[in-house]
């Protein structure tokens, strides 16, 4: 947040590696929580917390996406097979053994992980695109054995019911009791992240992706923390599939085809490559933006055509005008929204002397 | 940075902007409509969402559904799943009172919703065949032939074609590898099984355009006596173009609904190379009706050319049904309720409520029941002669007992 900085001063390794690089933030994150937990879901009808419901289902998923792709530098463009394993495994739990969403959502994580782990085992030896193809071949074969075995997939429509999450009794049915249901998930998520990224683990993450040979001589075991990257960013993926099954009540495979893994990738790379705060900015971006557009063209299209007409020019210039900002954005800022808003800070730091 | 600053204004004025136009105006009936012009299965929505457009604005020239005016809000959703739940969101906000849902998953995303909302959705000709059972999913209405009735309907047609007997006969079924395509093949098992014929089940894997090896297999090695097809987007026209090659009669492959559009034939290489091929379809074909006469008469009061759309028969008319079906609802619902202030739960009531509507025999004899939601399951057979379909079945429900047995056991 816009805050001033001088005056703090970090005299242990531990302070500056903290959570919080200031005793602001404290309270920023106290009125963040406030925002979104009580005045939001008190000001927001049905419609708009829908919205933000597919953005935190969206967050899980870039925040793993980027963990692998951003952090370890490992190319994957098999993300929502992972996100799949994870929602058929939690919808075979929840209607088979009747389990409860606090363990089925750990479960589809866990089996998307397992998963995930054993999709990497090439990333030791392939590197780079012929990594991303090797996962593009993990996408195709998980959606195949899915598609094609009636125990997992529920039978030949390959797709099962899912009963709404029930908290103590309460069933998650409304849009405000699902976002609470949602977003409690997210902010776990993020967290998880951050202290991931700070970790040890965080740390031989990047030392990977910038030098892996570099990596390897300072003592880091490339194989087994490729695959660690592997596991944690699946277990998102799986994560981030069971909230689309909870939140959409079915599993279907088909909302996890390969065109959902490109719209993941796109959001890591237009959020941000490496960061965490990249992977929010990113899922927002490209979640809101074509619902944004929409509204706009529909306030300011009907002052000149009727609604009819309207509908199949939005439909045209939508598609257009999302790409066009895609690449602004990327043209303006090539590091993405996360930098694009890091430059924005650095310049209200010494605003209004910026000279 | 100035222009930064700027910027962020100006789109932070553009939405509250946005956010305030979009509230309901007036009181009118409203439809949510889920389209798709831009995704995968654009070359189906460009000729259907405009279709549905036209007949609303016929029904409003007319003064409405008595005295209440009808307005549509359409949301493109490129067929994805999260602008779906977002655009049934939307839906919701602006008090649709029935929405037009559009895709198989999508559909499926959406079902859950509508139980608890009380909003009637349609999806004609996708979704799952079981959703037909009104008794399991009140408030969800496939309202026209399922793909477990069209199977119904092609194996009763195939009968016909092949003189009435159909035992011992060998009959191939080549159908997309996908939940949709997989779907009729129960109702074909039991049927083979109760009529004594031979099926083969020969899968087209995704993206389902590149067939050679299967057409081959079923007009050399297999020899089928009649095919049924069951593929989609660019897939029928390529196994148009493979069977001709082979040299199988046309006459005896029949496409199921997706693979019986213009577009279909052309891509096969135009209307000369496509002689003979059968279609079902759900609703009817041609240009011989009163309706579409009634908005080419609306188009030329204004001044303007029929809409170019019509050119596609078969997916115009198609919109025409939901169309028609919807504002049918929502005509009875206001009978019933005697003022336009009707929810969700009149129009599903207002469904239910259709007897015998033919709407000029665009649309099959559709009546609605609490277990029947697809209408009666009815479809026709089109053939291509010279440069049009020729209807040449009448409607026909095949096998509705089958049907309607596997709907209550929901297999």
């Amino acid at each position: 947040m816009f805050h001033r900085e001088s005056g703090y001063f970090k005299t242990t390794y531990q302070a500056d590696m903290g959570l919080y690089p200031l005793p602001i933030a404290r309270y920023a994150i106290v009125a963040i929580a406030a925002l979104f937990f009580i005045l939001l879901p008190a000001v927001l009808d049905g419609y708009y917390l829908s919205i933000i419901n597919l953005v935190a289902i969206a967050i899980v998923g870039a925040l793993g996406l980027n963990i692998l792709v951003g952090f370890t530098g490992q190319i994957s463009i098999g993300h929502a097979a992972f996100m799949s394993v994870g929602a058929y495994t939690a919808a075979n739990l929840a209607t088979k053994l009747d389990l409860p969403f606090w363990l089925t959502l750990p479960a589809g994580g866990a089996m998307a992980a397992f998963i995930g782990i054993l999709v990497g085992i090439p990333s030791l030896r392939i590197k780079g695109l012929y990594l991303a193809i090797a996962t593009l071949a993990a996408q195709f074969i998980i959606e195949w054995i899915i598609n094609h075995t009636p125990t997992i997939s529920g039978g030949v429509a390959a797709s099962i019911e899912m009963p709404r999450p029930n908290f103590f009794g309460m069933e998650l049915a409304t849009q405000a009791e699902l976002y609470y249901f949602l977003m409690v998930i997210a902010v776990i998520a993020i967290v998880g992240a951050l202290n991931l990224i700070r970790s040890r683990i965080g740390r031989s993450f990047i030392a990977i992706r910038d030098q892996e040979i570099a990596a390897e001589i300072i003592g880091i075991n490339v194989f087994k923390t490729k695959l660690i990257a592997f596991g944690i960013s699946s277990f998102y993926a799986g994560v981030c599939g069971v909230m689309y099954t909870y939140y959409l009540g079915v599993a279907n495979y088909e909302n996890f085809q390969l065109i959902t893994s490109i719209d993941y990738l796109a959001m890591v790379i237009i959020g941000g490559l490496g960061s965490v705060l990249g992977s929010i900015f990113g899922a927002i971006f490209i979640t809101m933006l074509p619902i944004v557009i929409r509204l706009l063209m529909e306030t300011f299209g009907s002052i000149f055509i009727d609604d009819a007409a309207l509908a199949q020019v939005i439909a045209q210039f939508r598609l257009i005008i999302f790409g066009g900002l895609i690449i602004l954005f990327l043209v303006v800022e090539p590091d993405g929204l996360a930098k694009l808003w890091q430059n924005i800070r650095n310049y209200f730091r010494f605003w209004p002397f910026s000279y | 940075m100035k222009h930064l600053q700027t910027g962020l204004m100006t789109v932070g004025l553009a939405l509250s902007a946005a956010t305030m136009a979009t509230t309901a105006t007036a009181k009118d009936l409203v439809v949510g409509m889920a389209c798709d012009r831009t995704g995968p299965t654009q070359t189906v929505g460009v000729f259907l969402c405009p279709a549905y457009h036209d007949y609303v604005k016929l029904v409003n020239s007319k003064g409405g559904i008595m005295g209440n005016k009808v307005r549509v809000v359409e949301i493109d959703t490129e067929y994805k799943v999260p602008q779906s739940v977002e655009a049934y969101q939307r839906f919701k906000k602006e008090g649709a009172v029935v929405v037009a849902l559009w895709g198989t998953p999508m559909t499926q995303a959406i079902t859950p919703n509508l139980n608890t909302d009380h909003i009637p959705g349609t999806s004609p000709g996708f979704g799952t065949a079981a959703a037909a059972n009104g008794e399991k999913y009140p408030y969800l209405f496939p309202m026209a032939a399922s793909y477990w009735s069209q199977a119904g309907a092609a194996v009763t047609f195939a009968k016909a074609e092949l003189g009435g007997d159909i035992k011992g006969k060998k009959i191939a079924y080549i159908f997309y590898d996908n939940p949709a395509g997989r779907e009729p093949i129960p109702v074909l098992d039991k049927l083979a099984k109760m009529e004594g014929f031979e099926l083969k089940k020969f899968a087209i894997p995704p993206p389902g355009v590149e067939m050679k090896i299967q057409v081959q297999d079923i007009v050399r090695r297999y020899r089928a006596d009649f095919v049924l097809s069951h593929l989609f987007g660019k897939g029928p026209a390529v196994h148009i173009k493979e069977f001709k090659r082979m040299g199988y009669p046309l006459k005896k492959l029949l496409s199921f609904v997706w693979g019986a559009g213009e577009a279909d034939i052309n891509g096969a290489g135009g209307w000369a190379k496509a002689q003979g091929y059968n279609a079902l379809n759900f609703a009817g074909v041609g240009s011989n009706y009163p309706v579409l006469d009634e908005i080419k008469a609306l188009y030329k009061k204004e001044g303007k050319e029929g809409p170019k759309q019509m050119a596609s028969t078969v997916y115009y008319n198609r919109g025409i049904l939901a169309a028609a079906v919807h504002l049918k609802a929502m005509e009875n619902a206001v009978k019933a309720k005697g003022s336009g202030d009707i929810t969700g739960e009149d129009v599903q009531k207002g469904f239910l409520a259709i007897k015998d509507f033919k709407l000029g025999g665009i649309l099959p004899p559709l009546n609605f029941t609490n277990l029947d939601h697809e209408g009666g399951g009815w479809a026709r057979v089109f053939r291509v002669e010279g440069d049009n379909f020729v209807p040449v079945s009448e409607w026909i429900r095949g096998y509705r007992d089958v049907v309607i047995q596997m709907l209550k056991e929901d297999h």
